[in-house]
């Protein structure tokens, strides 16, 4: 496993030599959406926290970035940070009332989509960060300013978050913190019973991840350099966000990037055909379709089964 | 004279118009097995959820070790050293049964190896060691009522709250969790266990604790409880005093 990891990263690594730019392009929203998957993991796979406002997320960390960009000249690669500041701190919020008040299951769906749709009607109208007509980043190609002339850059940018996400989960399996999360997913009484502060470790597995998804936002907004409310705090992208893990294994640290790998060139795929045969959305009847494939044959996503059957193999 | 390490005083709740437990009062002594019995409905659940912070008790105080524990939330209640089984048990049924052992040994000790090697040899005591890499899922209620208690007896417990852990099981796996209870009380852990195998209670308890539509009505050695009249009526009904629980 380790050593098919290490020669599947090599791969990466030099394929930007070989490979054209579409193809550079959908591996950058492959690494990019296992990014994201890999942030929710931690809340929503590990903790079994099921959040589907993470758009809220990426919109404030871009939005962030990109006003203080804009506004006052700061550098989006600080800006990254000051994004996923703030977005942990709505992280914190959410987590607070969400787990405070003992909202389990439905009603804390609930609640994530909720706070994500404040988010994306606050964003809507609110003329100082452009309104309904969003923001528009200008190109200038400065790196300083995360910009590039070069669509590698951006991919080995998204290679390393992709990696960087994917070394805190694996940090925070090993140690307790990890632990109690898997626990806490099982049965959460049992875990109080035993010790485990459930409400800490929780609200950490929320300032966490959206921590992470936060500063993903920078990317998002410096990649593609528009940003219109209803794209970057809408349900569809919190969709993308949770469907990945979910189909390669929530809770497993190789899961978000396979789901990443099965479902990112599928939706750029059946995106490109359906939409040039004028069945523009039809790509999401394909999700639909691969999900219930999933929940009912790989229910515990498609990971956890391909290692099981590389070590039948091996 | 050993000291009291459970303290119970005046404890009530009630559900709506019911009145689950009442104006109850006990002690628990260092080292001391103490047994909560009484028919179906007596409240002896909702005690032990009192007990350990799961619910919050109307009236009435809990002291745990001279603290007032009363009102405090149940990872707090474990953290001084009062751990508690489900009469239900629940397990973490995806995760290993080693796993469910170390959750409740990372409380005292944050590194996972270490509580790993505690888990481990709490797992060779109770007899589990065997399917420690299997999920807990694959257990049989016997083996998962053995790693309830593991997990509990994990987080090094002062007093152990077993709620029915001999439910359900057959002969020869009831003698092995008395057997089992027996030398965790040797160890110094005092421990109070609701139970309906009246063998078992009576051959373990150093004293008895009878509920009955939340009241007490009888305390002492199990001999004596067990003769008592109020006794008697309360499991078997007015007028049919023909037998002891025994």
């Amino acid at each position: 496993m380790r050593w098919a990891a290490l020669a599947a990263l090599g791969v990466l690594i030099a394929l930007p030599a070989v490979v054209g730019s579409y193809t550079l392009t959908v591996l950058i929203f492959v690494f990019f959406y296992a990014y994201l998957g890999q942030a929710w993991n931690i809340v929503g796979g590990y903790a079994g926290q099921l959040s589907v406002g993470h758009a809220a997320f990426v919109g404030i960390g871009a939005y962030t970035a990109a006003m203080l960009s804009l506004g006052a000249g700061l550098t989006p690669w600080l800006g990254m940070f000051v994004g996923g500041a703030l977005s942990a701190a709505l992280g914190a919020v959410i987590g607070y009332l969400g787990f405070r008040f003992g909202l389990r299951g439905f009603y804390f769906v609930l609640l994530t989509v909720a706070f994500a749709e404040i988010c994306r009607i606050v964003a809507l109208n609110t003329e100082a960060i452009g309104g309904a007509q969003g923001l528009y980043i200008t190109f200038t190609g400065n790196p300083r300013q995360f910009q590039f002339p070069d669509n590698r850059a951006y991919y080995y940018i998204a290679l390393g978050l992709m990696l960087a996400a994917t070394a805190v989960v694996w940090t925070i399996e090993r140690k307790r913190f990890g632990i109690y999360l898997t626990a806490i997913r099982e049965d959460e009484d049992a875990c109080q019973a035993l010790g485990v502060d459930t409400f800490k470790y929780k609200m950490l597995a929320m300032v966490v991840s959206s921590f992470l998804t936060g500063v993903g936002g920078t990317f998002y907004a410096f990649y593609l350099f528009s940003l219109q409310p209803n794209t970057v705090f809408g349900i569809p992208l919190s969709v993308e966000i949770v469907i990945r893990p979910i189909v390669g294994g929530a809770g497993t640290l190789g899961g978000p990037i396979l789901g990443s790998f099965i479902l990112s060139p599928l939706a750029e795929l059946s995106r490109f055909y359906f939409a040039r045969g004028g069945w523009s959305g039809a790509h999401l009847i394909v999700y639909g379709g691969l999900l219930i494939l999933v929940v009912l044959f790989l229910p515990q996503g498609a990971y956890p089964y391909l290692r099981r059957l590389l070590a039948r193999r091996a | 004279m050993a000291r009291p390490v459970l303290e119970v005083r005046g404890l009530s709740k009630h559900f709506g118009g019911l009145e689950a437990v009442k104006d109850l009062s006990f002690d628990v002594d260092e080292g001391q097995i103490v047994g909560l019995i009484g028919p179906n409905g007596a409240g002896k659940t909702t005690v032990f959820a009192m007990l350990s912070g799961f619910l919050r008790p109307d009236a009435g105080e809990v002291g745990f070790r001279g603290c007032a524990i009363t009102g405090l939330p149940p990872h707090r209640v474990n953290a001084l050293g009062l751990a508690r089984t489900f009469q239900i048990v629940r397990p973490f049924l995806h995760l290993s049964v080693l796993r469910n052992v170390t959750v409740g040994a990372l409380g005292r000790q944050p590194r996972p190896r270490e509580a790993e090697r505690q888990a481990t040899a709490i797992l060779e005591e109770v007899g589990l060691a065997t399917k420690r890499e299997q999920p807990a899922g694959s257990l049989t209620l016997a083996e998962r009522k053995r790693l309830e208690l593991a997990r509990a007896l994990a987080t090094q417990p002062v007093l152990l709250l077993l709620d029915e852990v001999m439910a359900g099981l057959g002969a020869a796996e009831t003698e092995r969790i008395v057997e089992l209870v027996r030398r965790i009380n040797r160890r110094g852990i005092a421990i109070l266990l609701i139970e309906h195998v009246m063998r078992a209670v009576m051959s373990l308890s150093e004293r008895l604790v009878v509920l009955n539509y939340g009241e007490r009505i009888a305390e002492g050695r199990p001999e004596a409880v067990a003769g008592d009249p109020r006794v008697i009526e309360a499991y078997l009904g007015e007028g049919d005093a023909g037998a002891a629980p025994a």
